[in-house]
C-alpha cells in the first residue's frame, strides 16, 4: 500500500503534505486516505498511462542542443500540489499586487520616470540592455505592458513565501497547468469528487478577453493572432495549444507583412489586417529593422507600426527591463511607491556582485549561496553552492570575476517539498510555483499554477531544461 | 485562412496519399513476385516501381543492384528517397506538427500516433513475411486519416485544402502508374494478352483496389482497354482520373475568395475531357500521349494552386510586399496544349 509516510525520512525543508510533529497536514488528509487504498504498482501504471497520453497528444518540448526537432516529454508527476484557500489568497493577492506595480513602473519608466526622480530606482537602469529607448514616450493601450506575467514563488515555511523572479517577457508553461489538470481529471476522477478544486479551464478565454481589450482604439472586433518563432521552438506545443484554445490564428513572422501603418497576414483570400499580436518571440527577433537585423523570424516594420498605434503587442516591447534580476531588488519599493501598499510577498535577499561590499561577501560564501546571471533564464548559467563541487565553485568564481556586475547571489533557500512518485515510492521533492497573472482592464489570476518539481532527490533546480518535472496544482475553494 | 497553414495542410494530405500509393504498389509487386514466373527476372519485376516515381537514377546511385530487398528498402524505408514511405510519413507528420491548430484534435492525434507507431515498428521483418502486413498498415492508416478528416474537421477552407492535396496527388499517381504499365505491357490496344499480361493487369487493378470493381462492372476477361477505361474515365471508380477531377473541380469551387479563377478553369478543362471522352478515342490518339498530357496539366494545376493560395515568401527587410513571389508569376508559364480526346467523325 502506498502512503505519505515520511517517518523514516529526515525532512530537510517544509513539506507541503506532512509535518513531523502532527503527521499529514489537513489539506492532504483526504488524499493520504485515498493513497492508502492504492498499490504502488497501480500508481506507477497511472504514471505510465499519463506518459502515453501526453506522447500521443504530442505535449512535448524541444531541447536546445539536441538534434533538430528532438522532442521530449516533461516528466509529469501524478501527486498534486494542494493549496488551501487561505494560502492561495495570500499568493494570488501578492502576485497581482506585484504585477500592478510592475506595469505602473514600466509605464513610468517609459514616460515621466518619476521613480528615478524620486531616487528609488537609480538612473543607471536606463543603460540596462533590456531597456528599449524605442519605447520612450510611446503610449501603449491602457498603459498595460505585461499582459501576461509568470511569477515564480517558493515557500520555505507555513507562512513564508518568496518571489524568486517576475517573468514579464514571454512567460511559458501555462499549457502544462491546463493539460496537467485535464490529465488528472482523466486519471483520477474519484479524487475530484472528494476535493473542492477551483477550475482553471477558463484561462484561454480570460486571456483572449484581455487581448481583445488592448486592441488599438476604434477597433471593435479585433483580429487577434498568436505569433510563434515556429515549430522548432521549445515552447511550440504551447503556442499551438493556446492559439487553438482561443480560436485564433497561429502565425509566424513570414505570415505577416507591413503596409502603411498596419500589419497584415497573408491568407488564401488575400491580406487580412491584424490588430493584436500575442507574441511568443523575444524583442530581439520581432523586427529586423528595429532590432536584430539577422532575424528571419520577425516582421520588418512591425515596431514602427506598433509605436504609431497601428497594432497592439502583448507583452509590450521593453518589459525585460522590469524582470531583470538587477531590477528585481527594487520591486518592494515600487509597490510602496506606486500603490502605497506594503508588499504581500517578500523578495529573496539579493546581493549584487557589481557592488564591492556584496561581492566580497559572496565570494567568501560561494558554497552557501545561489549565484545567477542577471539575464539568465531556464536554469542555465547558475551556481547552486551547496550542491556543487569545489572545482565547479572555483570555475564559477573565475566567471564572476571576469564580469561581476553580470551576477547576483541569493541565500540557498530550503524550498518546500511535496510528495512525489519516484522509483522507491512516494517521497519528498523540492517544488516551486508559477501562477499566471493576466492584465487587461484589470489584473487577475486564475486559481491554479504551474508547479515545477526537481525530480532528483535533494535537487533544488526545477527547470524543465534541467530535468525538472511538473505537477497539477489544486487550489481548494474552501 | 493563413496561406502557410493551407500549404501545410495541402502537403500533409499529399504526403499521406503518396505514402499510401507507394504501399499499394510495393504490396502488389511483392505479391506478383510470389507467383512463379521463370520468364521474368527479378529486376524486370521491380524496376517499374522505380520508374513510376522517377527514381531509377537515384536508386542506382545508392545501390549496387536491383534486388527485391534493395527496392523494398529504398521505397519503404530509405531516408535518401524523398518519396519513400518513411520520408512521406515524416513529411506528413512535420507538416501536421506545424499547423496542428488548424485541424481537429483527433486528426493530430491520429497522425502523431501513426508516426510514433512507425518509429517503433520492427523493420527487420519487413523485407520478408512482414511486408504485406506493413503495406496494409500504411493503407489502413491512410484510410483512417482520411476518415478522421472527413468525420471531424470543420468544413472551412482548411478542410478543402486538405482534400485538395489528396486528390492532386492521387490523380498524379494514377496517371504515372498507368503510363508505366502501359509502356511495359502494351504492344497494341487490341492485344488481349496471355497469362503474364493477365497477372500484370490484374495486379495493376489490385493496386488501385479496382480488381473486384472491374469484375463487377465488366463481368468479363481483363483487357487493357477496359482497365484503362475503368481507371481513366469511370466516374464511379474512386481512384480514377475522372473521379479525381470530379473532386478537384468541386473542391476548388468551395474555396473562399475570388483568386482561383485560373485554377478553376484549368481543372474544368481537364474535367470536361474526361467527362465526355471515350476510351476508344483515347487509345486512338495514344494512351501514353494522353497520360503525358494529363500529367502536364495536373502539374500545372498544382503549380497554379501553389501560386494562387499557398505561396508564402520569406520576409526580407523590404517593407512593401504584395505577397506574390516573382518566380512563380503566371507569365512565366509555357503555353500548355489543350487536354483533348479527339473523337473520330
Amino acid at each position: 500500500m502506498a502512503s505519505i509516510d515520511y517517518q523514516n525520512k529526515l525532512l530537510t525543508a517544509f513539506d507541503e503534505s506532512f509535518d513531523s510533529l502532527n503527521g499529514v497536514r489537513q489539506v492532504y488528509s483526504p488524499y493520504a486516505n485515498w493513497l492508502a487504498g492504492k498499490d504502488f504498482s497501480q500508481l506507477t501504471q497511472k504514471s505510465r498511462d499519463a506518459e502515453l497520453l501526453f506522447r500521443r497528444v504530442g505535449i512535448t518540448f524541444a531541447v536546445y542542443g539536441e538534434e533538430e526537432g528532438g522532442e521530449r516529454l516533461i516528466p509529469f508527476d501524478i501527486v498534486p500540489r494542494i493549496l488551501a484557500a487561505s494560502e492561495w489568497k495570500k499568493l494570488s493577492d501578492g502576485a497581482c499586487q506585484r504585477v500592478r506595480a510592475l506595469n505602473m513602473f514600466l509605464n513610468d519608466l517609459y514616460h515621466g520616470q518619476d521613480i528615478i526622480k524620486a531616487g528609488i530606482v537609480p538612473e543607471s537602469i536606463l543603460t540596462n540592455e533590456m531597456y528599449r529607448p524605442e519605447m520612450q514616450g510611446v503610449d501603449v493601450p491602457g498603459g498595460v505592458y505585461a499582459h501576461i506575467a509568470g511569477i515564480d514563488i517558493v515557500r520555505t515555511a507555513a507562512d513564508t513565501f518568496y518571489v524568486l523572479e517576475d517573468n514579464l517577457r514571454t512567460p511559458s508553461g501555462v499549457s502544462y497547468m491546463l493539460e496537467n489538470r485535464r490529465m488528472m481529471m482523466r486519471l483520477f476522477p474519484d479524487l475530484f469528487r472528494q476535493y473542492p478544486i477551483s477550475p482553471v479551464e477558463h484561462y484561454p478565454q480570460l486571456l483572449l478577453e484581455n487581448l481583445r481589450a488592448v486592441a488599438p482604439r476604434g477597433v471593435t472586433d479585433p483580429t487577434v493572432v498568436l505569433m510563434t518563432p515556429g515549430a522548432y521552438n521549445s515552447a511550440y506545443f504551447e503556442h499551438a495549444f493556446l492559439a487553438q484554445q482561443m480560436g485564433i490564428e497561429l502565425v509566424e513572422g513570414r505570415d505577416m507583412f507591413v503596409k502603411g501603418n498596419a500589419v497584415f497576414m497573408r491568407t488564401t483570400e488575400g491580406p487580412k489586417r491584424v490588430d493584436v499580436i500575442y507574441r511568443r518571440i523575444d524583442d530581439d527577433f520581432i523586427d529586423p529593422l528595429a532590432f536584430r537585423k539577422d532575424s528571419m523570424l520577425g516582421v520588418p516594420g512591425l515596431v514602427s507600426v506598433y509605436r504609431n498605434g497601428g497594432v497592439a503587442l502583448a507583452n509590450a516591447i521593453g518589459t525585460g527591463v522590469a524582470d531583470d534580476k538587477s531590477t528585481y531588488i527594487f520591486v518592494p519599493e515600487m509597490i510602496r511607491f506606486y500603490l502605497g501598499e506594503e508588499p504581500i510577498l517578500s523578495n529573496v535577499p539579493t546581493y549584487k556582485l557589481g557592488v564591492e561590499e556584496d561581492r566580497k561577501y559572496v565570494l567568501a560564501h560561494l558554497e552557501e549561496l545561489v549565484v545567477k546571471e542577471v539575464q539568465g533564464s531556464g536554469g542555465y548559467g547558475m551556481l547552486v553552492g551547496p550542491t556543487s563541487s569545489k572545482a565547479q565553485i572555483e570555475e564559477f568564481r573565475l566567471r564572476i570575476l571576469a564580469n561581476p556586475s553580470n551576477y547576483i547571489a541569493q541565500p540557498t533557500l530550503a524550498l518546500s517539498t511535496c510528495p512525489t512518485l519516484v522509483e522507491q515510492g512516494v517521497a519528498p521533492r523540492h517544488v516551486d510555483l508559477r501562477p499566471y497573472v493576466l492584465t487587461g482592464k484589470t489584473t487577475t489570476v486564475v486559481p491554479g499554477a504551474l508547479c515545477r518539481v526537481a525530480m532528483n532527490e535533494g535537487s533544488l533546480v526545477v527547470n524543465s531544461s534541467q530535468g525538472g518535472g511538473t505537477k497539477d496544482t489544486w487550489v481548494l475553494q474552501c | 485562412m493563413l496561406s502557410r497553414t493551407a500549404d501545410h495542410l495541402y502537403w500533409m494530405a499529399r504526403y499521406i496519399e503518396r505514402a499510401e500509393n507507394m504501399a499499394r504498389r510495393l504490396d502488389v509487386t511483392y505479391r506478383m513476385s510470389l507467383v512463379q514466373n521463370a520468364a521474368q527476372s527479378e529486376a524486370a519485376l521491380w524496376v517499374p516501381l522505380l520508374h513510376i516515381s522517377d527514381t531509377v537514377d537515384d536508386f542506382n546511385e545508392a545501390y549496387d543492384e536491383v534486388t527485391a530487398g534493395n527496392v523494398i528498402h529504398y521505397i519503404a524505408l530509405d531516408e535518401r528517397n524523398l518519396s519513400s514511405i518513411y520520408s512521406c510519413l515524416r513529411a506528413a507528420r512535420e507538416n501536421a506538427h506545424a499547423v496542428r491548430v488548424a485541424m481537429s484534435l483527433e486528426m493530430w492525434e491520429n497522425i502523431n500516433s501513426l508516426w510514433l507507431e512507425f518509429q517503433q515498428m520492427d523493420k527487420s521483418l519487413m523485407l520478408d513475411s512482414g511486408l504485406t502486413e506493413f503495406c496494409d498498415w500504411v493503407k489502413s492508416r491512410s484510410h483512417l486519416f482520411r476518415g478522421v478528416t472527413y468525420g471531424t474537421m470543420l468544413r472551412d477552407d482548411g478542410f478543402w485544402f486538405t482534400r485538395l492535396g489528396g486528390f492532386i496527388e492521387r490523380a498524379d499517381d494514377m496517371a504515372r502508374l498507368l503510363d508505366v504499365k502501359y509502356h511495359l505491357l502494351l504492344p497494341s490496344a487490341n492485344d488481349v494478352g496471355g497469362a503474364v499480361d493477365y497477372y500484370e493487369w490484374s495486379a495493376l487493378l489490385r493496386s488501385a483496389s479496382a480488381y473486384l470493381a472491374y469484375l463487377k462492372v465488366y463481368r468479363d476477361a481483363v483487357t487493357p482497354l477496359r482497365v484503362a477505361e475503368l481507371l481513366v474515365l469511370r466516374q464511379d471508380m474512386p481512384r480514377s482520373l475522372h473521379a479525381c477531377m470530379d473532386e478537384l473541380t468541386n473542391i476548388l469551387g468551395q474555396l473562399s475568395g475570388n483568386a482561383g479563377s485560373e485554377c478553376i478553369r484549368l481543372a474544368g478543362e481537364m474535367h470536361s475531357s474526361l467527362h465526355y471522352g471515350r476510351i476508344e478515342d483515347v487509345f486512338r490518339g495514344g494512351l501514353h500521349e494522353f497520360l503525358e498530357s494529363f500529367l502536364r496539366h495536373n502539374n500545372r494545376l498544382g503549380i497554379e494552386i501553389q501560386r494562387t493560395y499557398l505561396n508564402v515568401p520569406i520576409n526580407t527587410s523590404g517593407l512593401d510586399d504584395s505577397g506574390v513571389d516573382d518566380d512563380l508569376s503566371a507569365t512565366g508559364f509555357d503555353t500548355l496544349e489543350p487536354l483533348l480526346i479527339q473523337s473520330q467523325s
